[in-house]
């Protein structure tokens, strides 16, 4: 039981990297590839400021605010230099890899036995249960922040953009700003789930990020095959829906490994998973 | 309201596949004055317009509005002052956003999309009263996506968000190509009503040379990227529909 608690707690750390990726995917319709370096960029911060005992709220603003700068790099790469996004990202991710490594000055650099957020509070004795309460309240947190972003002006503005950029353009937005601050904010969100997961394990490697956007790419489509399933326009709604998304990925790993597939396949199922999810509307619709 | 001086705009300049499209065009457009635009393909209308709406730069010239330079002001600068209706439904409103929200982005053109929730129950109300002049029916259905809407009813919705908030200015670029001939006939009603209730200076790109007897105070012919006749209110009176057709005999 402990296995599947412990994919459900992956599955909350990994949530901000869904909202985030839903973010740029799914508002921006931005195929976002900084994310494997935005992520590492997040764990690194993390780690280095825990083992100098910068308190928490210092630890994760910093973490946001690398993030979201790297996003925006990758924001005005592709905006203002018209540089397709998907390369965009892959320029700013690769390059992150050496500001990383050199960040850390090490490959692996431990946070065993060091305050962390999870040891913030003691909510319950056992340290899962306590992890978990703690996170899920992060997340709530984090969500209601996005929710109540999405619902503002400047969220139906955001989210025009990504829909019709004549339509929005003609009503007084900047779309490249706005793009801008779009892949700022997916990034900062990306950076925190980095944040989350060192934390977590307990180690930042410079190596996590590989293939890490394929999670935020399966949470968010496991998310909209269920939108698209019930016919759901509530933002909310959606939002909840992409941590469910986040939490089934990670179970669905769990799952993989209890009935005892092979850890090195493991990367195959992940890619199979998604790609059943996103053939499964298509599969469907042709029945109907 | 408009003032265009000497524009010149030129695509690809000096590659094989280079396009004069608007050659030396100077045009005052008065306040109230609702222009119709009439030219074959490739004349220059669009880029004309898109040169006031500032989706397109001149290569040399100036624009003005209201008294104002707004030569180098690129489009979303410019919605202070004008409103405008795309060719494509789908341009002019966004398919994934309810009828609301798309309204209430409508209603703070001219502002600033800022941090707060602006849509509440008295703009709900609001934006239902607006629609229901429409008697399309719409006004109950204000939480769909526009996605769900025909493109009629799209570009009938596209006007009414225009004088959702000050506007002064309407462009539209042949608002009614992609619709059937009822639903056309709905959005060009709806657009001079509009153009009346608001006192909008407005100014219409068509193909549909009923339309451009039928509509406007002023109407001139494009060729080739320049205006070829130009005929004011009182000229546009005495004008047949059979002359339009020679025009382009």
């Amino acid at each position: 039981m402990d296995f599947y608690l412990t994919a459900l707690l992956q599955g909350l750390c990994f949530s901000a990297l869904a909202l985030g990726i839903y973010i740029s995917m799914k508002i921006f319709n931005i195929p976002d590839i900084t994310t494997d370096g935005s992520y590492t960029l997040g764990a690194v911060v993390t780690a280095v400021l825990i083992k100098q005992n910068e308190p928490t709220y210092l630890t994760l603003i910093s973490v946001m605010v690398a993030g979201a700068l790297a996003g925006a790099l990758t924001g005005i790469i592709h905006t203002k230099l018209k540089i397709n996004a998907l390369l965009a990202g892959i320029l700013v991710m690769t390059a992150l890899y050496s500001v990383n490594i050199s960040l850390m000055g090490t490959s692996n650099l431990p946070l065993i036995n060091l305050p962390t957020l999870f040891t913030l509070v003691n909510i319950s004795a056992d340290l899962n249960h306590n992890t978990f309460w703690i996170l899920s309240l992060f997340v709530i947190i984090i969500t209601i922040i996005i929710g109540f972003l999405l619902k503002t002006d400047f969220g139906v503005a955001m989210r025009a953009t990504g829909n019709s950029e004549s339509m929005i353009r003609s009503l007084g937005v900047n779309t490249d700003r706005m793009k801008i601050i779009g892949l700022a904010l997916a990034n900062a969100l990306t950076a925190v789930s980095g944040y989350l997961i060192s934390q977590f394990q307990g180690f930042t490697d410079i190596s996590m990020g590989i293939g890490v956007v394929i999670i935020g790419l399966g949470s968010v489509i496991i998310a909209e095959t269920l939108i698209n399933w019930f016919k759901i326009t509530s933002i909310w709604l959606s939002l909840v829906l992409v941590l469910t998304g986040a939490v089934i990925f990670q179970i669905v790993l769990a799952v993989t490994l209890d009935i005892g597939v092979n850890p090195n396949l493991l990367k195959v199922v992940t890619a199979a998973f998604v790609l059943l999810i996103v053939s499964l509307p298509r599969l469907s619709f042709k029945k109907g | 309201m408009i003032d265009i001086k000497k524009v010149h705009k030129i695509f690809n300049q000096d590659k094989p596949n280079q396009v004069n499209a608007v050659s030396g065009i100077d045009l005052n457009i008065k306040t109230e004055e609702f222009l119709v635009i009439v030219g074959a393909n490739g004349s220059g209308k669009t880029t004309l317009l898109d040169m006031v709406a500032g989706s397109v730069f001149p290569n040399s010239g100036t624009i003005s509005i209201d008294g104002q330079d707004v030569t180098k002001l690129p489009d979303y600068d410019r919605s202070k002052w004008i409103a405008r209706v795309f060719q494509n439904p789908l341009s002019g409103t966004a398919s994934d956003l309810s009828i609301l929200d798309n309204f209430r982005l409508a209603s703070i053109r001219t502002r600033k999309k800022g941090l707060s929730i602006g849509i509440n129950d008295t703009f709900k109300n609001q934006v239902k009263e607006k629609i229901s002049t429409l008697g399309m029916g719409l006004e109950n259905k204000i939480e769909q996506p526009m996605g769900t809407l025909s493109g009629g009813q799209r570009q009938a919705l596209t006007l009414l968000m225009s004088v959702m908030d000050s506007c002064k200015v309407l462009l539209l670029d042949e608002p009614t190509a992609a619709l059937d001939p009822r639903s056309a006939d709905i959005v060009m009603r709806t657009a001079e009503e509009l153009i009346k209730d608001y006192r909008l200076t407005s100014i219409l790109i068509t193909h549909n040379l009923k339309d451009a007897f039928n509509y406007g105070n002023r109407i001139i012919l494009m060729g080739e990227g320049k205006i070829v006749k130009d005929l004011d209110a009182q000229q546009k009176s005495t004008l047949k529909q059979t002359d339009l057709y020679d025009w382009f005999g």
